[in-house]
């Protein structure tokens, strides 16, 4: 009967938006008088997810399941789920976490809602209030199936402290052949750089940066907040930028808690991908550029000049805080 | 090879977003409606495929009458046939099970639909829809090749991409990268003309659970204006960032 996890990690870690879907379950199993069971896979240090709620932890080791695999992950998950009696299954909206969910849910023969951005409205019927229409409007779904699956948004929820004590037990799924039938061949990853899914501050630029040679402050204001960096859709048109970097509509969202955007207008198709971040800066020289009507606070000003002020204030203000 | 691909009939994005009926339906009145830009990329890579290697290509969308002009297009752009389940999309395991129904029907090997529809934002139809019909997946794809049945994909994953090989029968959840935005084909006379004449065959849906509702919208609160800081006194940006926002 307990609340299921699907918990992240990369090279053994755990992910940030592991904490974070574990505190939401952990809402949920108390609103359900249950308790949080979550789901490992290769992972080192099991017990710190008890910090956060989990009072069992489901420890998949497999060599086979050391890279992501959509279909073997859902249907070790799904194995998982039927052990425990799991009715409410709780992921996050990573891309890993977006390929298996409707894998798992047509599993389960459960109901699947992404992009949950509070605690359910209500458990009896179950409720959840998720964003719709990219950020233009959120629904309160209902779940009416037996399972429910459940996509938390990344940053809606936050992380919090829920202290239990984890008890890991050892799980192995049986997988089959056709689990792998879909093979990873390379993974080409940018090493050592937040990712934007996982960065709690996303430094982006625009075509006002005038030119790729120009993204050497980008980095280094990203560098000195410790976040990942991104572009708008011209910018990876035009091949200033790599494609994994473009956010909006047609490329990554972004539900970071701090967006700047320099030099960037604020298309429509791309406030649509980033306005799910809770707070957004616009540095542009144009006063009616679009997004200052969706920003919090904004810089009219030259780029070239307001972001290596921006640089030098931050490095003071960390040597402060430090 | 046959090619089917799946289309949502969606808002243009420039569209205001406002609710109707006590707040229960998407109001729909004076809103452009357009195929899902992620499905548009899928689209033209399935031309591709048909101009290079001689595929078959029909397009399936879930929906009433109304979705008919933006059906129109798909075939005006150069898709060979065009089924409407007619039907309201109102759940997305629904409709995979509709679409499943027509790919079970027309024998498809690969199945194209967007990542996610930019109205609902579910991305859920492709991977249910994979399962459902037992055929590989991948999600969020932006390359893709296929050589007799043998597949190679590209994947967009968090902070990177990975290269995949699997074989058809296959679904791919698309998106940007199969093809790129200045590849896009806009319909022109002859490709409208021929359309008319194309079949778009109207079918029945089948039975099929919802197991999601949505109960009520409601819009994000209104955003207070935007607090502008001197670009001489960058610093005060910084005590903003830290005291009020409390964001660094």
């Amino acid at each position: 009967m307990s609340v299921l996890v699907y918990t992240e990690s990369f090279k053994g870690k755990f992910k940030k938006n592991a904490f974070e879907v574990v505190s939401y379950a952990y809402k949920v199993a108390q609103d359900l008088g249950t308790s949080v069971t979550a789901v490992t896979f290769n992972a080192e240090n099991d017990a710190e997810l008890g910090t956060y709620g989990v009072s069992k932890v489901l420890k998949i080791v497999d060599d086979q399941l050391a890279t992501f695999n959509a279909k073997a992950y859902a249907d070790a998950l799904a194995q998982a789920a039927q052990a425990e009696g799991a009715k409410v299954i709780v992921l996050s909206t990573s891309a890993d976490s977006k390929y298996l969910a409707p894998i798992l849910a047509t599993k389960l023969n459960a109901g699947f809602v992404p992009n949950v951005v509070a605690a359910p409205d209500s458990t009896s019927p179950f409720v959840v209030k998720r964003t719709a229409f990219s950020n233009k409007g959120f629904a309160h779904t209902e779940i009416s199936s037996d399972i429910k699956v459940i996509g938390v948004s990344n940053n809606a929820f936050g992380v919090v402290e829920n202290n239990t004590s984890a008890n890991v037990e050892s799980f192995s799924p049986s997988l089959s052949e056709g689990d792998f039938a879909v093979k990873s061949v390379e993974v080409d990853r940018v090493a050592g750089k937040v990712t934007i899914a996982d960065a709690d501050i996303v430094v982006s630029g625009g075509r006002g940066l005038k030119g790729p040679e120009n993204w050497g402050m980008i980095e280094e204001l990203a560098d000195v907040l410790g976040a990942a960096t991104a572009c708008s859709k011209p910018v990876s048109d035009l091949g200033w930028r790599p494609h994994g970097e473009h956010v909006g509509q047609t490329g990554k969202p972004v539900a970071s808690n701090l967006y700047i955007a320099v030099g960037i207008s604020g298309a429509i198709q791309h406030l649509a991908g980033v306005s799910a971040s809770k707070v957004k800066v616009v540095i542009n020289n144009d006063p009616e550029a679009p997004f200052f009507k969706a920003a919090d606070y904004g810089i009219v000003g030259d780029a070239f000049e307001v972001v290596p002020k921006l640089i030098e204030k931050l490095k003071e203000f960390k040597a402060q805080n430090a | 090879m046959k090619i089917l691909i799946c289309i949502s009939n969606v808002p243009d994005t420039t569209s205001k977003i406002n609710f109707t009926e006590g707040d229960t339906k998407f109001d729909t009145n004076g809103v452009q409606f357009v195929i899902n830009p992620n499905d548009e990329f899928g689209l033209t890579r399935a031309m591709w495929f048909k101009e290079k290697q001689g595929a078959t290509v029909h397009v399936a969308t879930v929906g009433g009458a109304q979705t008919e002009p933006t059906i129109r297009k798909a075939l005006a752009i150069g898709a060979d046939e065009a089924i409407r389940v007619n039907a309201e999309p109102t759940d997305g395991f629904y409709v995979a099970k509709q679409l499943a129904e027509v790919v079970k029907n027309g024998g498809y090997d690969l199945v194209i639909a967007g990542r996610e529809s930019i109205d609902y934002n579910g991305g859920m139809v492709p991977g249910m829809l994979a399962t459902l019909l037992d055929m590989n997946f991948v999600n969020t794809c932006i390359g893709l090749e296929i050589d007799g049945t043998n597949v190679t994909a590209m994947r967009e994953i968090d902070g990177g991409k990975e290269k995949l090989s699997t074989s058809l029968p296959l679904v791919i959840g698309g998106q940007k990268g199969l093809v790129e935005e200045s590849d896009l084909r806009i319909p022109n006379m002859r490709g409208i003309m021929m359309a008319r004449q194309k079949a778009l065959n109207v079918v029945e849906p089948v039975e099929a659970a919802k197991p999601t509702q949505d109960q009520k919208f409601d819009k994000p609160a209104a955003k207070g204006p935007v607090k502008l800081v001197d670009a001489d006194n960058v610093g005060e940006l910084v005590d903003l960032l830290h005291n009020e926002a409390k964001v660094i």
